[in-house]
């Protein structure tokens, strides 16, 4: 099977906790992987079975990697921060240090890294802030000027932990709510940042309606955008077809697979307003 | 106890362990290749693949339900230009065992994907798939009433010559399945596979409308599979020398059982793919040592082991 070159990085393996904590409302796990750390890249996600054979739960849950360490005390490790919100990532959260969850990993696309020195922009809403994190300090070794913007409907639903921030030139909050940092959506303060820090490039992660708007502006201000796109996802691997984002093609549009072409990519490319999408169908 | 002979035919076609994918659930096969070498297993079923390239349908296309799931794809895929430039070659030549899956909108276009299967070296059988409920019209379902699914197999007949098996896909949702698989049988398929997934629907009660962009979906997963055995029972009992390829929600060795004694002479994997990229290969293992438990010498003895008197 030489030349099959999709998941190529990927392993399916039991990987033990070896940590879970409570992040504000978020929960950040680390897993032990062995190898599998080193070939994680940010952007990346993995794949975790929920509860067991027997669970009527049969999909697994896909969550973009935070942190990818390949020579820890464990060996290599990855952590996560998640949100309890559904049933699988709840079950997730309750996980204690020592279990075990089937994982496979890593999967997708990762963030494309300039090849000098740039002004890079990192913009994450809520919970997707987590993979910037790694991406950061990747920039940040590579030269490049790291501007953050984390934006979230109020203050405690913004993932910025202080180890994280070693790596950014400068941070920036919003909130819709005001709660912190400056009031209204992320997307109302980007124009402003850009020209103030003289963004080249964009990268960005969260719910996909910022994602949109984050296109617009990079459109506008024609500077290059990556983003981390999501959508329902039943298998995580490239076989089942449901987690297809439209992107434009010569034919109108085309679907493709968030987890084998993303969920990095190009937000040029993607057709972002679903009645454009239909118009084609 | 000697060695299992765990080979099985369809047609004229013999297969190494009765173990296949079920269209749909494997693509083309390559994502699969990272876990496990598919040459282990029996067959890869190929995902439906129509003359041209085909969008699919809209987002949301996927809805999580108790012990199982609605996909709502459409049939979306490269078209049989690009599928036979680019999937099967790498097929072949890694030495996979492939049945084609097909589907058309039209029962002329059935027939020329037919046409353009007939030269095609390393293809082990073609499915017709009549049965795909993500259609905008329910009456292109085919496998739904006995004269177009008819008309349909024999377009194929007629097209495919030579040897090549031709397999119906047949879908639950009918009154009688057993009319509409004794119907195409009588149009001359070589075999079976049953069942496809049942037509669902979700309704998000946050934003109070089908969670489905398509609305409705096709429901797979373990949820299904009293339902498929079911059908192979009932088939397997009308038609006893027709061998079917069962489906639906096999998750393990015991289910994959399950199926073999209603009266599957091979057992495709689907949904559980999805939550396991090596289920297919554990499945065949847990099979296999399921049937060498029980005595049998011969998996053939095992098909349809459930009809026999004490």
């Amino acid at each position: 099977m030489s030349t099959q070159k999709i998941n190529k990085s990927a392993m399916q393996m039991q990987a033990e906790v070896i940590s879970n904590k409570k992040a504000g409302p978020y929960n950040h796990i680390v897993f032990a992987v062995g190898e599998m750390a080193a070939n994680s890249r940010p952007g990346n996600f993995v794949a975790i079975s929920i509860d067991g054979e027997a669970s009527s739960l049969i999909l697994r849950r896909a969550f973009a990697i935070y942190r990818a360490t390949d020579k820890g005390v464990m060996g290599g490790s990855i952590e996560l921060v998640i949100a309890p919100y559904g049933q699988g990532s709840k079950w997730l959260c309750s996980r204690n240090v020592g279990d075990f969850v089937d994982l496979v990993g890593p999967l997708g696309t990762s963030f494309g890294i300039p090849t000098t020195n740039a002004n890079t922009m990192l913009i994450g809403g809520g919970y997707g802030s987590a993979p910037l994190f790694a991406l950061a300090e990747v920039l940040k070794n590579r030269g490049c000027r790291v501007d953050m913007v984390l934006g979230a409907s109020t203050a405690s639903k913004i993932y910025a932990p202080l180890e994280g921030k070693r790596s950014v030139s400068s941070l920036t909050l919003t909130t819709d709510d005001g709660s912190a940092g400056i009031h209204g959506q992320i997307s109302e303060a980007i124009p402003r940042l850009i020209r103030e820090f003289g963004t080249e490039v964009i990268y960005s992660c969260g719910p996909m309606g910022m994602l949109a708007a984050v296109a617009k502006i990079a459109d506008e201000f024609d500077i290059s955008h990556q983003c981390a796109v999501e959508e329902a996802m039943a298998c995580g691997i490239g076989v089942c077809m449901t987690c297809v984002v439209p992107i434009k093609d010569p034919s109108g549009v085309k679907m493709v697979r968030i987890c084998i072409d993303g969920p990095v990519m190009d937000g040029s490319q993607i057709i972002w307003d679903k009645k454009d999408v239909l118009d084609h169908l | 106890m000697s060695a299992l002979d765990f080979s099985t035919k369809i047609g004229s076609k013999r297969f190494n362990n009765p173990i296949f994918t079920a269209s749909g659930c494997a693509s083309s096969g390559q994502e699969l290749a990272q876990f496990f070498p598919l040459t282990e297993l029996g067959a890869i079923v190929t995902k439906s693949i129509m003359t041209k390239p085909r969008t699919g349908r809209p987002t949301p296309r996927m809805a999580e339900t108790p012990s199982g799931m609605l996909n709502s794809i459409g049939l979306q895929g490269p078209g049989i230009d690009a599928f036979l430039e680019k999937d099967i070659p790498w097929l072949v030549e890694n030495k996979v065992k492939v049945i084609v899956s097909i589907a058309g909108e039209t029962v002329d276009e059935y027939g020329v994907l037919a046409r353009r299967l007939r030269a095609v070296a390393g293809i082990s059988a073609v499915e017709v798939n009549i049965s795909c409920p993500n259609v905008e019209n329910r009456g292109q379902v085919f496998a739904c009433h006995p004269d177009s699914a008819v008309a349909v197999i024999e377009a194929v007949r007629r097209n495919i010559g030579g040897e090549l098996p031709i397999v119906a896909k047949l879908s639950p949702d009918v009154t009688d399945i057993v009319a509409i698989a004794s119907s195409v049988v009588n149009a001359g398929v070589d075999g079976l596979a049953l069942i496809n997934t049942l037509l669902g629907m979700v309704i998000d009660t946050n934003t109070m409308k089908p969670k489905l962009a398509g609305k409705t979906g096709g429901l797979s997963g373990p949820a299904i599979r009293p339902v498929a055995v079911r059908a192979i029972y009932q088939v397997h009992q009308a038609l006893p020398n027709i061998p079917i390829i069962g489906m639906g929600g096999v998750s393990n060795g015991r289910d994959a059982l399950e199926l073999v004694l209603a009266g599957a002479s091979a057992v495709s994997i689907g949904t559980a793919s999805f939550s396991n990229p090596t289920a297919a290969l554990f499945i065949k293992n847990e099979l296999s040592a399921l049937l060498t438990g029980k005595g049998f010498n011969d998996f053939r003895d095992a098909i349809g082991f459930a009809h026999r008197g004490v």
